[in-house]
């Protein structure tokens, strides 16, 4: 019996399409918009003005605050605008608009070799990290380096590697798992050195056996990075899932991982944190997986941040006639797409259409109390009561029920048999509820 | 028989001992009130809106024996009757304060504003809010899933074919649920004004003048035509967006005719004679003009 | 394309719905039909129909006319009703009791309250024991199990195992030996159905078939039947051990009455059981031990529809203070 975590979880069709398709390297698009808030927190204060000329990797934006992170230009070429794009969601933000001139990258990228980092301390890692402005590539977007320093009082023990991908459809992980191993167990290395601690594990789902046996072969050269098989189940990318799935250790409920002394970092992040300390390489591009039922090519292609999804759609044979929605992400926690212009962002793990069979929802029906949301959800709360409560306001009750511990991740909606929108509500509730609580502790 | 007794004198002495023991719990845990709370609680309407800001009826009553002014309180379902009913009650002044309705100030009709996508998800604007955009290209207008609607206790505001919010004059009480419910802060408690005649620009977009068009043909592209033709400054622009200030305004209403765009409404004026060209009328003549009516 | 639906996550379903798992329970009901029918004979096939048509009828009518929204009759909860509230009575029952009954399950146990999702007592049960108080003597003259005949309301009659140990307890007889005389079927015969009693409820093996399905397709989870049946055991075994003279073996509770087709179908209604795997595992208990205390010290025959009512009323409280395992 493979690990797995304790409570809940669903099995939706994993539909793994583009699994089998080598990355492929995305032309550089003529035009690139990059989004100044890719990660959470402040967003990033421009550095060039219109007109200026930039060169592929330089930095354009510095980090906005402490929970922010560095731009870099994606492409050479001029900066047409430092103004407000409409994003994904159709909201504007702001943005460089740079057209792209040639391929000219900064001197100090080592593109074809790997510059020596075993003479660095584990500061200099750490500031490698933050000035390449790495975010974690999973799709939360927080900023690598903070999450590499522990706020203090708390020790790190292990370094879990997310190599999990349990999101159906995406595959860009397992791609980078396969084709990128070496580069992979180099990276865990560095992240080892930075977090200080000598262990890692790498859990992935047994859905990947060619990347865990792939993995598990490079790693028994190594001293004490172990390759976690673990059961398929959503969402055991979940952070909390995963440090319980693959050490058996529970994070209290608030609290942040380093409290049972575990930090995680997604295969993307392992990767572009290899790139920025052996190659000196900002996070400029990253793999994007395009896929989709009707999609006449599903592949995995290594993209500029800043290229518009229309240009990644059009590489993958065009958007399908049948499309109905476009979501940046997979399709349990993904967000839909307004504006399939808007451009990828370093958060952008895969572009998912999806066709009108799989796309509309059912109407609503009434609860039926069949207690499935209740078993599903994965972190043991109560989806339909939170549900109720949320469109009911009553924010005290939400707190005391626990909404803050939700992780969004949809179980309860997936398999609701009465398609009631439950995570739609409880995440205004949560929301309401953590302005609520905010404003109290001021 | 003797059942009958037994079961008789046991409930009976039950209820007794249950009695003894109600007095003195009630003794030891009386809360002192003030009894005037109960009087001006009597005074007020009773529909525990919280339009006046405080948790219900109650919470109103208690606040305002506690003041000594009456300074910022208000019913908005009894209004100024109510109010100096109660500041009757207690001895007190009251400020006397205009009255209100909830206006709803958005153009974007489905003919005004295009949809360029289709919402699918739980129907509640502040959840469509949190999500992206909304259904067309503005990012500032209705969404249309009527949480105000849902706010209003008083029935007194409907979706109309539309899309669009309508306020019911005769029974808003201007108690501000909707103001609060609107995730886009659409609504607005104005003035009532003589006669319940409004002019009020009927958009919130603080999009620049462009984009604002290409999303809804009846939004305020923030020109500024409206604020040249005010002769008493009531109107101000800022961030792209016309405002009208209701007590500076004297419902001229040569802004309506000004917009570009009809982004300005005016509500419940006679309709307009189409008058030769003359001279424009002197803000006095205008203003008695209004008294007249 | 300028035309893209927009929600929020999650953007696929697991394609479950009220209907796959309304008629999920009517599949597994039918083994037990199958079984009724061959040892009732027709009167099993008139009493079913003419429950599940009344209570659509009742069901289209209230929501068409008095509640004046769109009818929902199709989405199956009442067709179970229907099935269940004739399981639950006996097979030479008159036509005018069931229709009586389907408007007290439909009428008062579901849409009194709003409908589906909303009641608060199981609405099959709510009909059967109005019908049982109401009218006591038709409920409770049992047609034999005779195997396949054509008789309906004229069926040759008896005692079930259930009347038998009411009338060993009261007797004051040892209750096993009040058994062998009077003509007990023997537990093998309880476990194929072949003994008088509601029609639905005999055959343990076949209900039993249904539940295994049920746990299969994932309609239901094991937690109550599962723990219904060990807390009947294990109670009725407490007894059972301590007088053997006055309580019978707890096999007897097991494969007697309603207590099979009640715990797998009835007591498991999503409605009215509670939501998390604990609260279900309290709601368990509580049936169990209500079943045989009714039964072994009550006026009725039969404990299980009133223990589930019981518990149902309880399921609110359970909901409340039973919270699901939380995650850390």
């Amino acid at each position: 019996m493979l690990k797995t975590f304790k409570i809940g979880g669903v099995h939706p069709p994993e539909n793994k399409l583009s699994a089998g398709e080598k990355i492929q390297v995305l032309p550089v698009p003529e035009q690139v918009v990059i989004l100044l808030n890719q990660h959470i927190g402040a967003p990033a204060t421009p550095i060039v003005k219109k007109g200026d000329t930039v060169k592929t990797g330089q930095l354009i934006a510095t980090a906005g605050g402490f929970v922010s992170a560095n731009i870099h230009s994606s492409v050479s070429g001029t900066v047409v605008a430092v103004d407000s794009v409409p994003d994904a969601a159709g909201l504007s933000k702001p943005a460089i608009t740079i057209k792209t001139e040639g391929d000219e990258w900064m001197p100090e990228i080592n593109r074809e070799g790997e510059a020596a980092w075993d003479t660095l301390s584990k500061e200099d890692i750490v500031k490698a990290i933050a000035a390449a402005g790495i975010v974690g590539m999973g799709g939360a977007t927080f900023p690598t380096q903070v999450k590499l320093t522990p706020p203090p009082g708390n020790k790190a023990e292990f370094l879990i590697v997310n190599g999990v991908e349990c999101e159906p459809y995406l595959t860009s992980d397992h791609r980078v798992m396969l084709e990128k191993g070496e580069q992979i167990i180099v990276g865990v290395q560095m992240l080892m050195k930075a977090i200080g601690v000598s262990k890692a594990v790498i859990g992935i789902e047994n859905n990947k056996k060619d990347a865990i046996a792939h993995l598990q072969q490079l790693a028994s050269t190594q001293t004490g990075i172990e390759v976690c098989p673990l059961q398929v189940k959503y969402p055991q990318g979940g952070e909390k899932q995963l440090i319980q799935a693959t050490t058996g250790r529970a994070v209290p409920s608030g609290a942040l991982p380093i409290a049972v002394g575990a930090i995680v970092q997604n295969i993307g992040t392992v990767l572009a944190v290899y790139e920025a300390v052996a190659k000196h390489k900002p996070l400029i591009e990253r793999i994007v997986t395009i896929t989709g039922k009707s999609v006449k090519h599903p592949g995995n292609y290594l993209c500029r941040i800043g290229t518009p999804v229309s240009k990644l759609i059009e590489a993958a044979g065009g958007m399908p006639e049948d499309t109905v929605k476009v979501i940046g992400g997979g399709p349990m926690m993904g967000r839909a797409m307004v504006n399939v212009d808007s451009p990828i962002t370093k958060g952008t793990s895969g572009i998912l259409l999806i066709n009108e069979k799989e796309g509309a929802r059912r109407p609503m029906r009434s609860c039926i109390r069949c207690g499935k949301c209740v078993s599903a959800c994965p972190m043991g709360l109560e989806p339909y009561l939170l549900a109720r409560l949320a469109m009911a306001n009553l924010l005290e009750r939400l707190e005391e029920e626990r909404v803050m511990d939700c992780i969004e991740c949809g179980s309860c909606s997936f398999t609701c048999p009465s398609a009631r929108p439950l995570l739609d509500y409880i995440r205004l509730g949560k929301g309401r509820t953590g302005a609520m609580i905010r404003n109290r502790k001021k | 028989m003797s059942t009958l007794v037994i079961t008789i004198i046991s409930l009976c002495a039950i209820g007794i001992v249950s009695a003894v023991i109600l007095y003195f719990v009630a003794q030891k845990f009386k809360v002192e009130e003030d009894p005037r709370i109960d009087i001006v609680e009597g005074l007020l309407p009773g529909a525990n809106c919280g339009g006046c800001g405080y948790p219900g009826c109650r919470g109103l009553a208690e606040a305002a024996v506690k003041s000594d002014t009456l300074d910022g309180i208000l019913c908005p379902v009894g209004g100024a009757a109510t109010m100096s009913k109660i500041a009757e009650a207690l001895g007190r002044e009251v400020s006397v304060q205009a009255p209100k309705i909830a206006v709803v100030r958005c153009n974007g009709t489905c003919d005004n504003r295009p949809r360029t996508n289709r919402y699918d998800g739980a129907q509640s604007c502040a959840i469509m809010h949190t999500l992206y955009i909304g259904e067309t290209g503005c990012a500032f207008g209705c969404l249309g899933c009527g949480d105000c609607v849902n706010a209003c206790q008083f029935d007194a505001i409907h979706m109309d074919e539309n899309g669009l919010p309508v306020v019911d004059e005769e029974k808003c009480v201007a108690c501000g649920a909707c103001v609060k419910a609107c995730p886009r802060g659409i609504i607005e408690l104005r003035n009532k004004g003589p006669k319940n005649r409004r002019v009020f620009v009927s958009c919130v977009s603080k999009d620049k003048g462009a984009v604002a068009r290409k999303a809804c043909k009846a939004a305020c592209i923030g020109c500024g035509k409206c604020a040249k033709e005010c002769q008493f400054g009531a109107i101000t622009v800022e961030n792209n967006l016309a405002y009208i200030d209701f007590n500076k305004c004297r419902l001229c209403r040569k802004c309506v005719s000004a917009c570009p765009t009809g982004a300005i409404h005016e509500v419940n004026f006679p309709p307009r004679k189409v008058e030769p060209e003359k001279a424009p009328s002197t803000p006095v003549e205008e203003e008695k003009k209004n008294e007249q009516l | 394309m300028d035309k893209l639906l927009i929600s929020p996550s999650p953007h696929i379903h697991s394609g479950d719905s009220i209907e796959r798992n309304m008629y999920g329970v009517l599949i597994a009901l039918i083994p037990a039909f199958i079984c009724s029918v061959l040892f009732f004979g027709i009167g099993a096939i008139i009493v079913t129909l003419t429950s599940v048509v009344a209570c659509l009828f009742f069901e289209y009518v209230i929501q068409k006319f008095i509640l004046k929204r769109q009818p929902t009759i199709w989405d199956g909860s009442a067709l179970i009703t229907g099935v269940l509230l004739a399981f639950n009575v006996p097979s030479n029952l008159p036509v005018w009791i069931i229709i009586i009954g389907a408007l007290v399950a439909i009428g008062i146990g579901k849409m009194s309250f709003g409908g589906l999702g909303c009641n608060i007592f199981n609405p099959a049960l709510v009909g059967r024991v109005f019908l049982l108080i109401s009218f006591p003597v038709q409920m409770t003259t049992w047609p034999l199990a005779e195997g396949f005949h054509s008789s309906y309301v004229d069926a040759a009659t008896g005692a079930t195992p259930l009347s038998l140990l009411k009338a060993a307890v009261k007797s004051g007889e040892s209750v096993n030996t009040y058994l062998m005389d009077e003509g007990f079927v023997g537990y093998g015969n309880m476990l194929l159905g072949n003994m008088g009693g509601s029609l639905g409820e005999v055959a343990a093996f076949a209900l039993l078939i249904g539940f295994a399905y049920m746990l299969i397709r994932k309609i239901i989870t094991w937690h109550i039947p599962v723990t219904i049946f060990l807390t009947v055991f294990i109670f009725g075994g407490i007894l059972n051990v301590c007088d053997p003279e006055q309580f019978v073996n707890p096999l007897f509770h097991l494969l007697s009455g309603g207590l099979m087709l009640g715990a797998i179908f009835m007591a498991t209604d999503y409605v009215t059981s509670p939501m998390s795997h604990k609260g279900m595992i309290i709601y368990g208990v509580g049936i169990g031990i209500l079943t045989v205390l009714i039964r072994q010290f009550g006026a009725y025959p039969e404990g299980m529809s009133f223990a589930i009512l019981i518990m149902n009323a309880f399921t609110p409280l359970i909901n409340r203070y039973c919270k699901p395992k939380r995650f850390a």
